[in-house]
């Protein structure tokens, strides 16, 4: 399987999607399909735009060319109290937790219920702790931010990301900068969450070995394009020198070791 | 004429940045007071913001009022002397701070005390995508972050102006009446025949007014607008007790000469 198959049906389509800062061309043309209900990676090194890519799909960005649609509608095109309506369906988990350091954990959890919906007290500790539980982090509850792990604020983060049963939750890094066993915690909860809430998942990350396990589909992404997609296998097994190099960590191919520069020789003699 | 051209070029694209600068600002600004009806019914959040913003400033505001009254009645009284008119000291006193150093020393050490802390505290939310991640759940930080802290700074500036004020007075009188021996009903007298409700005290409310909203929208400015790195947090800092120095003073010329003429 190559290519999402054409009778999925299609959450997010993103289609020659161009998006430069300043002179920096930041994507160039991209176009990516998101299946409902399934786990979709985009990676590649550091710097290729796939933050950027999530931000175009949540609005805080807006494409220089191309499109990004989710549900149907042009994100681009919405006004804000449309974008506003189509976020509350949408879950992020940012790299850092992005948990409010003067809220507990329980209070960060709950912000977005109290925030759309005018439930009673005892309905909004209900749904908060059984959020908590899901991420293993209800004996947390009253603890603040900074007295969590990096692990535990991003299970929070998780958390607080599908508290309003979102109908896709994004993830930017997850893995990055944890320890194996968090790093294992995470890739089950968004497996399970994904598979038992009936979740879009779209994650952004660099760790080959961890997103080859819990994806559906992968993107590969280089200098602002994408370099080549399908299932794990599939990439595996792709003959790209690009993909490989990248799939396997080497360190010297098509994307240099040397940040480029004028021959050695030459700059040793020039003066 | 190449360099002359190139500086010429430099100071046109600073004046445009400046500029584009200046419409972002008062873009927020709007948005701010869009956001400002949202409070109704969300008290809490002013509350948190006015201790943060007001009660925590008081200190640094009560200190200075009592030392800059003493300097005040010192040096006003060695001056008055000299002329047999050290009764009118506690005209003298009053007249200086609820005209002008009240709102004005307010103004700047509300910048450095509650201002920078604005900045910094919304400029680290941005750090850590806190500000962002309200974004993505829907909720805006205008009507959350920005706006709370708006109104506490508008509803705490004329209060601890009046505080500085009146503990400036008290300080002008420990020294004037206390130390250096001037007359105690003469003191009072004076303050009370030469200082007029409207001109004097609403006059100086309406500056401390103006400086808050000023002093409070730079902060908050400078914060969300912070480019989100530490070294972007510090400049951001640094940027609002500058820029409300100078609007503070720049403003307090132009509603000097508007509230009490002599241009």
């Amino acid at each position: 399987m190559t290519e999402i198959e054409t009778s999925q049906e299609l959450l997010v389509r993103m289609e020659g999607l161009k998006f430069s800062h300043g002179n920096r061309v930041i994507l160039d043309g991209i176009n990516i399909d998101i299946p409902k209900g399934k786990v979709t990676t985009i990676m590649g090194p550091s710097g290729t735009g796939k933050t950027t890519v999530l931000r175009l799909i949540t609005g805080q960005l807006t494409p220089s060319a191309g499109c990004v649609m989710v549900e149907g509608q042009e994100v681009a095109g919405l006004n804000r109290s449309a974008l506003y309506a189509l976020r509350k369906k949408m879950g992020m988990m940012f790299q850092s937790g992005a948990l409010f350091s003067d809220l507990s954990v329980f209070e960060n959890v709950a912000f977005p219920i109290r925030e759309h919906t005018d439930l009673p007290e005892s309905m909004i500790r209900d749904l908060v702790l059984i959020k908590l539980e899901a991420v293993g982090l209800r004996g947390a509850k009253s603890l603040l931010p900074a007295e969590l792990s990096g692990g535990m604020a991003r299970r929070v983060a998780l958390a607080r990301a599908v508290a309003l049963d979102p109908m896709m939750v994004m993830y930017d890094e997850p893995f990055t900068g944890q320890d194996p066993i968090t790093v294992g915690v995470i890739m089950k909860l968004i497996r399970t969450l994904n598979d038992s809430l009936g979740l879009t998942s779209i994650l952004v990350s660099h760790d080959v070995a961890e997103v080859s396990q819990i994806s559906d589909y992968l993107y590969v992404m280089s200098g602002g394009k994408v370099v080549e997609k399908g299932s794990p296998e599939v990439l595996q097994n792709s003959d790209s020198p690009w993909v490989q190099q990248f799939l396997n960590g080497l360190p010297d191919g098509p994307a240099r070791f040397h940040y480029p520069a004028i021959d050695l020789a030459d700059e040793m003699l020039s003066e | 004429m190449a360099a002359m051209l190139s500086f010429f070029q430099q100071i046109g694209s600073k004046a445009f940045l400046s500029l584009a600068r200046l419409g972002r600002a008062h873009i927020f600004l709007l948005r701010t007071f869009g956001a400002l009806p949202s409070l109704w019914g969300e008290f809490r959040l002013v509350i948190a913001q006015l201790f943060s913003v007001g009660v925590a400033t008081v200190q640094i505001i009560a200190i200075s009022g009592l030392t800059v009254g003493m300097v005040l009645g010192l040096q006003g009284y060695t001056t008055l002397v000299d002329f047999g008119a050290e009764d009118s000291l506690g005209q003298m006193v009053a007249l200086s701070l609820l005209r002008e150093l009240g709102p004005v020393l307010t103004a700047i050490l509300f910048a450095g005390r509650a201002g920078s802390a604005l900045t910094a505290e919304i400029g680290l939310m941005k750090v850590t995508e806190q500000l962002p991640a309200m974004e993505i759940m829907a909720v805006d930080p205008f009507k959350r972050v920005i706006a709370p802290r708006f109104i506490a700074g508008f509803i705490s500036m004329p209060l601890l102006a009046a505080m500085f004020s009146a503990l400036g007075i008290i300080g002008g009188y420990i020294v004037g009446v206390g130390l250096v021996g001037v007359d105690d009903g003469a003191f009072w007298s004076q303050m009370q025949a030469k200082v007029d409700f409207y001109d004097d005290i609403m006059n100086g409310v309406i500056k401390s007014v103006v400086f808050g909203v000023v002093a409070t929208w730079i902060a908050v400015y400078e914060g969300y607008e912070a480019t989100p790195t530490t070294e972007g947090v510090a400049k951001a800092t640094t940027r609002t007790v500058v820029h409300t120095a100078f609007a503070v003073l720049g403003l307090d010329f132009i509603l000097t000469a508007l509230m009490f003429g002599g241009l």
